[in-house]
């Protein structure tokens, strides 16, 4: 039998539901934890941040006004999707990430629980963070969290798939749609996630990931006037390593045009400039909280009587 | 009724080569304009889309376009208050900018034409009224002709009229040609009541002209008759404006202007949605008709939600960031 051609993998971005190469042309190398090639991946440009700006805003009406119920189930889905995949995943993250085959499985599986966790949330929030406030007067005063639109992702760094989930998941839970840029020298794992999206129940444009450098499209992310809310995990380093991205600049640039910002852990209110760190992401969340980060609460007052 | 004016009979018999005006000549005359070719005419159109305008001509483009705008609302739910925001916009496309050039008209259905005169006056934006039984243009020639007079006196400066598609196709040209005469006759007497012509823009609709070579035929048939634009398509019906079929309109007026000296203008009207379709349009212009015809005077853009994102890309220029359709009025 002859031997057969390699099928190699274009590892490409997902953006509006399809998986287009950059508008630039460009791409670049991945390597493994060890430094030996991998794939070239493709290089996005701010003109494919700005498109996918565009998709995630086009795809905002329906996701946000479907019924939280059903943004559960579609969630839920894709922690199904996800299982299926999971020995692409396991490869994926081991690879990137340096990990044994062993511990490779338990960060996808860890993954795809976060990803229920957060499904399971959709129709939950809003009885946990929402009140029925108390009022002098004749009426009904209730407060409701809101998805508060389209919000610009920096991915972590270090954890290519369980980080990934643990800031998307929460941000389409709420009703929001984002924009992805996913981890720089950890890209494939995101890119694999997009694939799972595509073929998941989850609408076009409701997530958008891209691959390339961070510090280059993060600038264009975070003065995007469309862009609502900048979650800035990905400005932590690699571990040991210097940070390329100043999520100070973004924070301020973020700022100029009224976007919420989600500061990377280790930047408290009085942080240090450059303290951002990424922190453990296999420990679970205490709460809804990444989820309402990207939530407006919308109060209504109603009237009482016959 | 036929060909009334001496200059317009004049006309006719040097551009036909025929003193007899009848379906039989114009057919001969018609056909004998040489075929479109429809590939070279895609690989063109594609070819020319692909050119980069950057910076300080993308900025002068970008200004071009938005004076270039025929700001267009032709829906059976417009009312006094949509037409009239739309005349706002009109007059101040970007509240944020006092630079922004304004529009060239405002188009609306001819009962509407007294609301947009009232808003838009002293603006120096015109009013475009569709008339002749738009968009299917089916309706006797009496009617069109009250409906064209309607929109001619309640003020309208310009006249956007459709053409007898059925006829055409089914090559009772001096049918359409007439229309159009009458129609031009119509136009005319606003030289009466406002001291000058409306002018006459004629909706070919090339989506349903089938092929390369009839969008060429109508175009010709147009100018023959009088029309002042050529305006490819209602907006009604798809495909509306491509970049072949303007090419072979821009194509048209090109070759009529060196027979006749007669500069004719063209609009490209409907499916035209962002700032990129509107340079490449700019660029075919540019390079096939000539730089005589980059004036809001000889080209139009039939559009609704055009205009907005010419002017997300201004601000995207002014300010150096991308730009939220939030910010802007009417958003479509």
């Amino acid at each position: 039998m002859a031997a057969r051609l390699d099928v190699r993998k274009t590892y490409k971005l997902y953006v509006g539901g399809k998986f287009p190469r950059s508008e630039s042309g460009r791409s670049y190398e991945v390597t493994d934890a060890k430094g030996r090639f991998v794939a070239n991946a493709a290089m996005a440009s701010r003109k494919d941040a700005r498109d996918a700006v565009l998709a995630a805003r086009a795809a905002f009406a329906g996701w946000s006004g479907a019924t939280a119920y059903n943004r559960g189930q579609v969630l839920y889905r894709v922690a199904e999707v996800m299982e299926g995949r999971h020995a692409q995943f396991a490869e994926e993250v081991a690879r990137a990430e340096g990990l044994t085959a062993a511990k490779a499985r338990a960060v996808v599986d860890a993954a795809i629980d976060r990803w229920v966790w957060y499904a399971g949330w959709t129709d939950k929030v809003a009885q946990v963070a929402g009140a029925a406030n108390p009022v002098a007067g004749p009426y009904f005063n209730l407060s409701v969290p809101e998805p508060t639109g389209v919000v610009a992702v920096l991915a972590p760094q270090a954890s290519s798939l369980l980080g990934l989930v643990s800031v998307v998941a929460p941000v389409v839970a709420g009703g929001s749609t984002c924009v992805v840029l996913a981890s720089e020298r950890r890209p494939l794992p995101a890119v694999v996630l997009g694939e799972v999206l595509a073929t998941s129940d989850v609408p076009g444009g409701v997530v958008n990931l891209l691959t390339g450098v961070t510090a280059e499209s993060a600038p264009w992310l975070a003065s995007h006037e469309d862009v609502d809310a900048l979650d800035l995990a990905g400005a932590a380093p690699l571990p040991g390593e210097d940070p390329t991205v100043d999520w100070g600049a973004l924070e301020a640039a973020a700022a100029a045009t009224l976007t919420r910002v989600v500061r990377p852990a280790g930047t408290g209110a009085s942080g240090e400039p450059d303290g951002a760190v990424e922190p453990d992401w296999t420990v679970l969340p205490d709460g809804p909280r990444r989820v309402l980060a990207f939530m407006e609460t919308k109060t209504v007052w109603h009237p009482k009587g016959r | 009724m036929t060909a009334t004016t001496p200059a317009l009979t004049d006309r006719v018999r040097d551009v036909l080569g025929s003193t007899s005006l009848d379906d039989a000549s114009l057919r001969r005359w018609l056909h004998g304009l040489p075929g479109v070719d429809e590939v070279g005419a895609h690989g063109r159109a594609a070819m020319l889309g692909t050119r980069s305008i950057k910076t300080t001509s993308k900025a002068w483009a970008l200004d071009l376009a938005v004076s270039m705008v025929d700001l267009t609302t032709l829906e059976g739910a417009d009312s006094f208050g949509t037409v009239r925001s739309l005349c706002a916009k009109a007059r101040v496309p970007d509240s944020d900018d006092p630079a922004c050039p304004k529009v060239a008209a405002v188009c609306v259905y001819n009962d509407l034409v007294p609301v947009a005169v009232e808003a838009l006056a002293g603006s120096g934006v015109k009013i475009a009224a569709v008339t002749t039984a738009f968009p299917s243009g089916r309706a006797s020639l009496p009617v069109k002709l009250a409906d064209t007079r309607d929109a001619v006196q309640a003020g309208a400066d310009e006249i956007d009229m459709v053409i007898d598609r059925g006829a055409f196709l089914s090559g009772r040209y001096l049918k359409v040609f007439e229309e159009i005469v009458a129609v031009r006759e119509v136009c005319d007497e606003a030289v009466a009541l406002h001291g000058r012509r409306a002018h006459l823009k004629v909706i070919l609709e090339t989506g349903e002209l089938s092929t390369y070579d009839n969008v060429r035929r109508a175009s010709w048939l147009a100018m023959l008759a009088g029309g002042d634009f050529i305006k490819t398509s209602t907006g009604k019906v798809s495909p509306a404006a491509t970049l072949p079929v303007t090419l072979v309109m821009l194509e048209a007026v090109r070759d009529w202007a060196a027979l006749t000296g007669e500069i004719i203008g063209v609009k490209p009207a409907g499916g035209i949605r962002t700032a990129k379709d509107a340079i490449k349009h700019l660029v075919l212009v540019h390079e096939t008709a000539g730089e005589r015809w980059l004036d809001p005077d000889l080209f139009r853009f039939g559009a609704s939600s055009l205009l907005n994102d010419l002017l997300l890309q201004r601000r995207r220029m002014r300010t150096g960031v991308y730009a939220s359709a939030d910010r802007l009025t009417l958003a479509t």
